[in-house]
């Protein structure tokens, strides 16, 4: 780890953040926590967690798209309470998000273009988006048109060219095949180095985290806590390449060491 | 090219069955398609026919107006809410499965003999397809839309508008074009039982005189157009859905 994230301050705050589910009046499902964790400014930051165990209910809050049951998160100095994605946050899912009924240019400025930006600015910004995630010669393509890697990037362009400080990404690789996914997560960490984002990628693939990551946090079983955070050795100019190192095979098989229980747990736990 | 030659098989092969049920039935009931469609050229030409026509299509356009805005507009205010949709779509349902013959009489007394009444007898039978294909355009849109839509921060206006419409519309369209027909239908109804005028009074007027010729014309004309339009309908349709999927 790099001294220059260790003196960041902090971007995100969680204090005792948990989130229960109330299906019924009798019952409750508790989801998420207590969770605690503080996001660096400018760090990449995975989560990964057994299935079910509220990775996506961690994001959702701390992309302010639901609120916390208990506990504190803070973004920026202000508080997440679930009712609107605060500006400065940006969130790529995991589902195909591209509107179908715009071509790949207009798909990118809709965000912007409901903001109110200048026309100008606007096409400076998309042009230079879509430089910066190869999209390019793509700009008056459908995404009809377009493989699921590429319908994957227009959406990660739909959110980077709102200049985000803080990038959420839950599982936006999930649907990918494995070569696209070493790929698409290249151009991650290239974009994560140009724009100096912070951001915090859920991900269910350890190699995936292992990769990317500044910092892995490892979740339970449901309800979701923070058991163990790995840190990489890689420095910021990393690439898939880094799969070779023979650190890495080491660090993968902490994640997993950490993880076994926890997803076997999670297993009988929908078992029962 | 292909569906240009089908489509021309499709006319000929009706001609043909046309013509067949003219020998077969005769003329107490029929008339044969070459001498109809003589008998159209001469009826278009005829003093006082276009200003019936005129009246006709006049009342489908603000039928299929009034149709097209409340139907997305009711289906959209049920699809936008979770416990209208729930409430309203059976109400929707089977009031749509209603003969709406049975509320003629009510119409009439509400709106009497005239344009007001053929255009509301028109339109609340395409308000009700138009609706419940709109609700359920917005019930299939994946929720990852509805997500999206807070990411960007939109506004409920910006999302309806921008996001949710746009999404929906190739579905809605399919409901635009059942509603085109069954408003067409419901205001030529309109004609016939409490008009003075336009097409569907002709008719009424030709079935009570047993006039075949000007009933076979008539048919002729209104058929043709509903053809016509719903095949235009149709073309746009599949253009829609061409690019969404």
């Amino acid at each position: 780890m790099n001294a220059m994230t260790i003196a960041a301050p902090v971007h995100v705050g969680l204090r005792g953040v948990t989130r229960v589910f109330e299906t019924n009046a009798r019952t409750k499902v508790e989801a998420l926590g207590p969770v605690d964790l503080d996001l660096r400014k400018g760090e990449f930051f995975a989560v990964v967690g057994p299935s079910g165990c509220g990775k996506s209910t961690l994001f959702d809050i701390v992309a302010g798209l639901s609120p916390a049951t208990k506990g504190q998160a803070i973004f920026e100095g202000s508080r997440l309470d679930g009712r609107a994605v605060p500006e400065g946050v940006g969130v790529v899912f995991q589902e195909d998000a591209s509107f179908a009924w715009l071509n790949v240019a207009d798909n990118v400025a809709f965000g912007i273009r409901r903001a109110g930006l200048g026309e100008a600015e606007i096409k400076r910004r998309v042009d230079d988006t879509l430089t910066l995630m190869g999209l390019r010669d793509f700009a008056a393509a459908y995404p009809a048109q377009l493989s699921g890697g590429m319908r994957q990037r227009v959406c990660i362009a739909r959110t980077l060219v709102q200049r985000p400080r803080l990038i959420l990404l839950d599982e936006p690789f999930g649907a990918l095949d494995q070569q696209t996914r070493l790929i698409m997560g290249e151009e991650l960490l290239k974009l994560w180095r140009e724009t100096g984002a912070t951001v915090l990628l859920i991900t269910h693939a350890l190699d995936e985290a292992a990769m990317l990551a500044d910092r892995v946090g490892v979740m339970s079983a449901r309800p979701g806590r923070i058991i163990d955070v790995v840190e990489t050795p890689w420095g910021r100019d990393r690439d898939s390449r880094v799969v070779s190192d023979p650190r890495f095979g080491e660090i993968t098989a902490r994640l997993w060491m950490r993880l076994r229980g926890e997803s076997m747990a999670a297993l009988s736990h929908k078992a029962g | 090219m292909t569906s240009a030659r089908n489509s021309l098989l499709v006319i000929v092969g009706l001609l043909l069955l046309w013509q067949l049920a003219y020998w077969a039935i005769g003329d107490l009931a029929l008339r044969p398609p070459l001498e109809t469609v003589v008998k159209a050229g001469a009826l278009i030409a005829s003093e006082g026919f276009l200003s019936h026509l005129a009246e006709t299509l006049r009342a489908f356009a603000l039928a299929l107006a009034i149709a097209v805005v409340v139907g997305v507009a009711l289906g959209f205010s049920l699809g936008m809410n979770r416990l209208a949709g729930e409430v309203g779509e059976p109400l929707l349902v089977s009031f749509y499965s209603l003969p709406k013959i049975t509320l003629y009489p009510i119409v009439l007394l509400i709106f009497g003999i005239g344009m007001p009444s053929k255009v509301a007898f028109g339109a609340i039978h395409g308000i009700m397809p138009i609706a419940i294909f709109t609700l359920g355009a917005l019930r299939n849109l994946p929720p990852v839309l509805g997500r999206t839509s807070r990411a960007l921060r939109l506004t409920r206006w910006q999302s309806a508008w921008a996001l949710l419409f746009p999404a929906a519309r190739p579905e809605i369209f399919t409901g635009l074009r059942l509603g085109f027909s069954l408003t067409l239908i419901g205001t030529l109804l309109g004609e016939m039982f409490a008009s003075q005028r336009g097409i569907g009074f002709l008719l009424m007027q030709a079935i009570g005189l047993h006039d075949t010729d000007l009933i076979m014309v008539l048919t002729l004309l209104i058929v043709s157009f509903a053809i016509t339009a719903s095949m235009a309908l149709l073309a746009i349709d599949k253009q829609l859905r061409h690019g969404s999927s």
